[in-house]
């Protein structure tokens, strides 16, 4: 317990002393924000897992691609 | 499929990854150099190197903490604009991937904190301990990163299953060890080194310049330029072995590097040159309208052989029954061939034929390593764009050399004591930070653009990994990631600049 303390206490003061790195922070969080929320949810909403809920139609899916006629 | 959707998913990918490397080789290279100066620390107690340490980890803190989750952006682009490509690869691209993440995470994540959170909260050797481990670790992660790139070069250590339409590994050392992947990583850490070595450099070199932080700058300079001078000797050598492999695995590309049509014996290496914009695979029209070749150079660098016979572009396309070569049309009947029997294999398994499943079974194995090639449209197609990869290929290179001089002469100076007397010298040096950068991305250029039509090599074209999607997607997200990144850049380069103008004084 007193270990996870001591770890606890550890980010916070290092944190808490940071001077460039508060400015590095806030980009860090509105750029995740972007990538993992915005791009995720809004541009890269689709992919083979969402629109084939089995491997039997991922397949399917696939095959169909890699054999059909140019 | 659409072909400006297919040149669209190029394009964002490209962007990507080349907006996302401005990032890597600074991490990559400037954890070490912190390492040295964190160990001069420990080994003598001076505070001076303590200063020198931190605010080199600073500036690879905003580098570090800009560049991060830049990547994952192309995973995501894997799954939506490269779905076909994503499940061909399956397990192979997944392992490594799946190795980087969890090293990233825990390696690089925990002791990044330990680092940056540390001094004088832990002992000076495991604060020591952290910062190597932070270097080795993202270090380790491009390994794992490169490995799988150069599976796409070199696909080796798997079996494709037609069941399940994936290449399925089944040897994780021959994946891990090919020798494209081994030299691969090594020349792009070493090159990364390079440019995390003219960063040190071109930052003291502004200093000396402003006649600031005199000793601090020259002290650094000296670790750097030591660091970027052996570091560039190894390139060469790391550089010489991925050539070798390139004409070994990806002939056409080699040959495209160069400029070649015709294969040669003796076959020279042109240093520089200018490329004859007439020439064709079909005409006789010259190669160049002018070059400067070193003879013998390129047959010994393709296959450590002065008189060895490098294939030219002609003899690739259409074959050479002299140096048994097969043409690509041959190749192109039997990528057929093999599309074919994966058909046939899928109606033999829905009739549950068994007798028909094992013949089409054979027949896909028997020509699946050319299963790429059934789909091209004629043998033409596996000729990469050749000015590109030609004058990227020589920039990489004549850059490479005048980093190797100017870390020799930097070296040299300093060491004399005399380096403030060499005023352009130092602004050779501040110039060089973006050469740097250039030469790296441009390394990349010729690795990738030399190896198109291929995703995978030999196994899937570009047009075929692709997903079919709508060009207006791709297009509307393709100016948003240009603006996303180009947000970023400008905030890494407006915050490195505040912090170099602060000084060592500044803190974390």
């Amino acid at each position: 317990m007193k270990t996870l303390h001591n770890i606890f206490l550890f980010y916070k003061d290092g944190f808490s002393n940071l001077v460039v790195g508060k400015t590095l922070w806030k980009l860090i969080i509105i750029k995740l924000i972007v990538i993992l929320v915005f791009l995720k949810f809004f541009i890269y909403d689709k992919n083979i897992n969402t629109e084939y809920k089995t491997d039997d139609k991922k397949i399917e899916f696939i095959l169909n691609n890699l054999i059909k006629d140019e | 499929m659409e072909e400006h959707l297919v040149d669209w998913s190029r394009a964002q990918f490209a962007l990507t990854a080349i907006y996302h490397w401005i990032f890597v080789p600074l991490t990559l290279g400037l954890g070490f150099i912190i390492a040295f100066m964190e160990t001069i620390y420990v080994k003598t107690g001076d505070e001076f190197w303590k200063k020198t340490t931190k605010f080199w980890m600073t500036l690879f803190a905003i580098n570090f903490a800009i560049g991060v989750a830049t990547g994952i952006i192309m995973e995501f682009e894997f799954g939506t604009n490269w779905a076909n490509y994503s499940w061909f690869v399956g397990d192979i691209f997944g392992a490594p991937l799946a190795v980087e993440g969890i090293l990233a995470f825990f390696m690089e994540s925990t002791f990044f904190a330990v680092m940056f959170f540390g001094w004088d909260k832990v002992s000076k050797g495991f604060h020591l301990l952290s910062t190597w481990l932070v270097a080795i670790g993202s270090n380790l992660s491009a390994l794992w990163i490169l490995v799988a790139n150069a599976w796409m070069q070199n696909p080796v250590g798997m079996k494709f299953n037609p069941d399940t339409v994936r290449n399925e590994m089944d040897n994780f050392w021959d994946v891990l060890f090919s020798p494209v992947a081994v030299s691969k990583f090594l020349h792009t850490i070493t090159s990364s080194y390079i440019v995390a070595s003219l960063f040190v450099i071109g930052v003291c070199a502004w200093y000396l310049l402003k006649k600031r932080e005199i000793q601090f700058a020259k002290k650094s300079m000296v670790i750097a330029a030591t660091f970027g001078f052996i570091m560039s000797i190894f390139v060469i050598l790391t550089g010489d072995e991925s050539a070798h492999q390139i004409a070994l695995k990806q002939p056409v590309k080699l040959a495209a590097m160069e400029g070649l049509y015709e294969g040669k014996t003796d076959a020279a290496l042109v240093g520089v040159g200018i490329l004859n914009p007439k020439k064709t695979l079909q005409n006789d029209e010259d190669e160049f309208l002018f070059q400067v070749e070193a003879p013998y150079a390129l047959s010994f660098l393709s296959f450590h052989n002065i008189h060895a016979f490098v294939p030219g572009l002609k003899d690739l396309v259409y074959g050479n029954e002299k140096y048994n070569i097969e043409s690509a049309q041959s190749k192109m009947d039997k990528g057929k061939v093999a599309v074919n029997a994966l058909k046939m294999y899928k109606i033999a398994k829905k009739e549950n034929n068994l007798i028909n499943i094992a013949k089409y079974e054979k027949i896909l194995n028997d020509n699946m390593k050319y299963f790429g090639y059934g789909h091209l449209e004629k043998p033409e197609d596996i000729v990469p764009p050749i000015s590109i990869t030609f004058y990227t290929f020589h920039l990489m290179v004549a850059l490479g050399t005048w980093f190797l001089v100017l870390f020799g002469l930097i070296l040299f100076f300093t060491m004399k004591r005399e380096i403030l007397n060499y005023r352009w010298l130092l602004i050779s040096a501040v110039c060089s930070i973006p050469l740097g950068y250039v030469a790296s991305e441009a390394g990349w250029i010729v690795a990738e653009v030399g190896r198109q039509p291929w995703a995978i090599q030999d196994l899937m074209p570009v047009g075929l990994a692709a997903t079919d999607i709508g060009t207006t997607n791709v297009m509307i997200s393709f100016f948003m990631f240009a603006t996303l990144f180009t947000i970023l850049l400008i905030a890494e380069v407006k915050i490195m600049l505040k912090q170099i103008k602060i000084g060592p004084k500044g803190g974390h």
